[in-house]
């Protein structure tokens, strides 16, 4: 292959790369498509006037818009919105990152300062004081994390066993929508049954048209809501079909009914609604983040949502992201921090986006992590689908940090799934909604999604839907119907759901259940971090759940494949090994647990037949072999080296019950030698033979060509090194000083 | 429901009752089964709403104390009116007048907290040009 002229064969292999299906553009501030700092950003200001507020960000009173008046009337304290304007950003920035001032402090000073101020300070912090401030200033101590739980067909059985399995894992909220709007109440009330099996306490929410949405958590459908959007221009406000106050007034509704609520934004939405008047996104989320505050709400889902791929599109995007974030922990909202949407084609790149918020932590780590495969999510992909479960497994467990979910086998998800799928089948029957036979269940209860279970397309779904409207079904007729097809658990847990909206304790900031049913809020679980050694800190117990992913071996697990060899040659050890036979030879040395302790190398070779192979090699260019076993080190240049100061020609080959494989030259240093084999799982017979035809020319004076391994960018370190390690413990026990030995080689017959 | 501590569900469960004024704690599954609970069984008091607004208070957040008060306010509205004034708040959806007609409505059924976010959103429409 060659180049084309002025175009290198690198650029055209990067080109082709998943980084390069991500199109980013410059800066256009006219258009919002900035970070920090537009140049029409306003310089920030606040006038009060006989205690009113008549002047914000440069705009009199008499130009305010609705979210300009929204705040004066109900976010920024007149009282201490002098003290809070008054400190020049830098302060406010230390003050914000600095251990030494109590997060208590910022909150209150945050209370007097306008969106234009708040901006403009955390536009000062890197992204590591943006992840200090994120940590210290959250609201609730403990992190949690939402999951997504969809499908593309709305099936109601798979949503409830997939509920139970996301509950199974550790998540605390789950999400749902779906494609078909008719389906909702069917899929919320799926979705709520599932929730409820593998323990107590999961809220269930389910995304679509705020009216909607607001009636199936009136009717005990759903226990909480977050899809209530704002806007940080007015233009966009209105189109988004609301106002500050109208949201004010959902917000209050919510409450009134005993239902936790979140306000959603996320920078980017202004720009791809055409309105964003060349502001920076960092200032438009800002005024998103006030009228949140403002108008009540007890948190916020931001961080990108819909926009991200406009944010990731901007220099400095993802810092901005992350500068949202912490902008909602700042006002003292709930952070529920998006992580919710694909930001790349790059699996790198999209792990960069999220992984400085989950080290730094924070009220939900992902507002809809998706716990189905990427196709079901009627959401559109996640950042990490089900697919990346096991990643994020290992990456919670390679940094110890709380990422809030667990591993699971299928010993333990599959009798959740048949208990939430029979018990939601049992429901709709009960409720003469839909019957699904003995086999769909079956099919439900192993699918990894939708795929997998009947796809024949009707209006089934929609109809009952309809109907639990029409009917006016309620959590209760669900208690009912649980109860009556003897699914008391479940019937109970549903119940202490609706009983919850009584005490109205998840309305409180923070608020989640654990799976004890203790409420976790920002009242009673405060964040309390100050520094080192204070705030939330992954217990030992919590700790080893950590540690317990699907990839954990254990040493004996490692060596299992050993055993079933042993035998497969037989080196008989005869005395100390004599110096220098003839010169016409080559000695092999072996490793001290060679053929005693190691049968099979990592490519899976066997001893036996690696040895066959160096030995036809030698052979084969008519030159005199002998093997010896070297005890007293299991460095493989020593191994060699030793072997060849015994043998001679000077010339020696050394091998490692792994395979790893040298010629070494008794004049060379140790640590030198004229060939390596070093990449052990890419070793096969042929190069072992290979290796010894060379061994065996060098000896003749000659200077062969060296044997190339195939070439391989498969990540082998990852994959082979705890096994290194459980052979080399294996090498190490077998490890005795003196001169290496004779030993005489015999094939079983 | 003087001195109550946070959370209710705990330390509470007995005393908390729902706006039939029937306890929690006597919403059981054989109480559903039965028949014996409707769904305004499930209905949170407004005084509770007070009592977790006075919580949201001593914890900082005052805009938070004023949602749930309003909260409160609206608790008692059949779900159909809370729908059709959220409705009525949209934008594009009322008149001036109408803004009006829904702000006396909600005094007059003891909700003068949300009357007066109702007014306060007809004076900002009127002043923006989004209503007459």
């Amino acid at each position: 292959m060659e180049g084309a002229p002025g175009r290198s064969l690198r650029s055209a292999f990067l080109e082709d790369g998943a980084i390069s299906r991500d199109v980013v553009v410059p800066e256009y501030p006219e258009l919002g498509l900035i970070a920090f700092a537009s140049p029409h950003d306003p310089e920030p200001s606040i006038r009060v006037e006989d205690g009113r507020i008549v002047e914000i960000d440069g705009t009199p009173e008499a130009e305010f818009d609705l979210i300009d008046a929204f705040l004066a009337a109900h976010g920024i304290d007149p009282a201490v919105a002098d003290e809070a304007m008054a400190i020049d950003d830098l302060s406010w920035a230390r003050m914000i990152v600095s251990t030494d001032v109590p997060r208590a402090d910022v909150l209150r000073l945050v209370e007097g300062a306008t969106p234009g101020k708040l901006a403009r300070v955390l536009s000062l912090l890197s992204p590591l004081e943006l992840m200090q401030a994120m940590a210290k200033m959250r609201a609730r101590r403990t992190p949690s994390i939402q999951g997504h739980v969809t499908n593309r067909i709305d099936h109601p059985l798979l949503i409830a066993a997939d509920a139970a399995s996301a509950v199974a894992l550790g998540f605390r909220e789950l999400e749902t929508t779906v494609p078909v709007l008719r389906d909702a109440p069917l899929v919320a009330l799926a979705l709520l049954i599932g929730s409820q099996v593998p323990a107590p306490g999961a809220l269930t929410q389910c995304a679509i048209e705020e009216r909607l949405e607001l009636e199936l958590g009136m009717r005990g459908l759903t226990t909480y809501a977050e899809t209530v959007s704002v806007y940080g221009t007015e233009r966009v406000f209105l189109d988004g079909d609301d106002t500050p106050w109208s949201k004010a007034f959902l917000a209050a509704s919510y409450a009134s009914r005993g239902l936790k609520m979140r306000f959603t934004s996320g920078s980017g939405a202004e720009v791809l609604m055409g309105a964003a008047e060349g502001k920076s996104m960092l200032y438009l989320e800002a005024r998103c983040l006030a009228v949140t505050r403002a108008a009540g709400s007890q948190g916020t889902q931001n961080g990108g949502i819909d926009g991200i791929n406009v944010t990731g599109s901007v220099p400095n995007g993802m810092r901005e992201i992350l500068a949202e974030n912490v902008l909602a922990a700042l006002y003292g909202l709930e952070t529920c921090t998006g992580n919710d949407t694909q930001m790349s084609a790059s699996d790198i790149r999209r792990t960069a986006h999220t992984l400085p918020l989950l080290l730094a932590g924070s009220d939900f780590l992902f507002s809809g992590f998706g716990s189905i495969p990427t196709y079901d999510n009627a959401f559109g992909p996640s950042n990490f689908n089900a697919e990346d479960i096991d990643d994020y497994m290992m990456i919670q467990r390679d940094w110890g940090f709380e990422g809030a979910l667990r591993s699971k086998d299928d010993a333990t998800l599959l009798p959740l799934r048949r208990r939430a799928a029979e018990a939601c089948r049992a429901v709709l029957e009960e409720l003469e909604l839909l019957t699904f036979d003995d086999a769909e269940v079956e099919r439900v209860v192993h699918a990894h999604g939708s795929l997998d279970v009947a796809q024949e397309q009707t209006d089934d779904t929609a109809t009952a839907g309809d109907a639990v409207i029409e009917r006016g079904i309620t959590a209760l007729d669900v208690v009912r119907a649980l109860a009556a097809r003897g699914f008391d658990v479940e019937a109970e847990r549903v119940l202490e759901m609706t009983r919850q909206r009584l005490f109205g304790d998840h309305l409180q900031t923070s608020a989640i259940f654990d799976e004890d049913m203790r409420v976790l809020s920002a009242l009673t679980d405060p964040n309390d971090y100050t520094g080192p050694g204070t705030g939330y800190r992954v217990s030992a117990e919590r700790q080893t759940e950590i540690a317990r992913v699907r990839q954990e071996r254990t040493h004996a697990e490692l060596l299992a494949e050993q055993a079933p060899h042993a035998g497969c040659v037989t080196l008989a050890e005869a005395g100390p090994a004599a110096a220098k036979v003839r010169p016409d030879e080559v000695v092999i040395g072996v490793s001290p647990a060679f053929a005693k302790e190691v049968w099979l190398t990592l490519s899976g070779v066997t001893v036996g037949e690696a040895l066959r192979q160096m030995l036809a090699g030698i052979e084969e260019e008519g030159v005199h072999a002998r093997v010896v076993r070297v005890t007293h080190s299991l460095d493989l240049g020593m191994v060699g080296w030793t072997a060849a100061t015994l043998s001679g020609s000077g010339v020696a080959l050394g091998i490692q019950g792994k395979g790893t494989s040298l010629i070494h030259r008794a004049d060379l240093p140790v640590l030198a030698n004229l060939e390596l084999l070093s990449v052990a799982p890419l070793i096969g017979p042929e190069h072992f033979r290979a290796l010894g035809r060379n061994a065996a020319r060098h000896a003749k004076g000659g200077k062969p060509a060296p044997v190339i391994l195939p070439e391989s960018s498969a990540a082998m370190g990852p994959r082979y090194h705890a096994k290194v390690v459980a052979l080399i413990t294996r090498e190490s026990a077998c490890l005795e000083p003196g001169p290496a030995r004779a030993v005489e080689v015999s094939w079983p017959s | 429901m003087a001195e109550l501590s946070y959370p209710l569900g705990e330390h509470h469960r007995s005393e908390v009752r729902a706006q039939t004024g029937r306890a929690a704690d006597e919403l059981t599954v054989e109480a559903v089964r039965a028949g014996r609970v409707g769904a305004q069984d499930a209905a949170i008091d407004p005084e509770t709403l007070l009592r977790q607004a006075d919580f949201a208070e001593r914890g900082g957040n005052p805009q938070l104390a004023d949602n749930l008060r309003r909260g409160a306010e609206l608790a008692t509205f059949p779900d159909d009116d809370v729908l059709r004034f959220y409705d009525a708040l949209r934008p594009g959806r009322s008149s001036a007048a109408e803004l009006e007609e829904i702000a006396v409505t909600l005094e007059a059924g003891g909700a003068a907290r949300c009357a007066a976010l109702v007014r306060e959103a007809r004076a900002h429409y009127l002043r923006r040009g989004l209503i007459s």
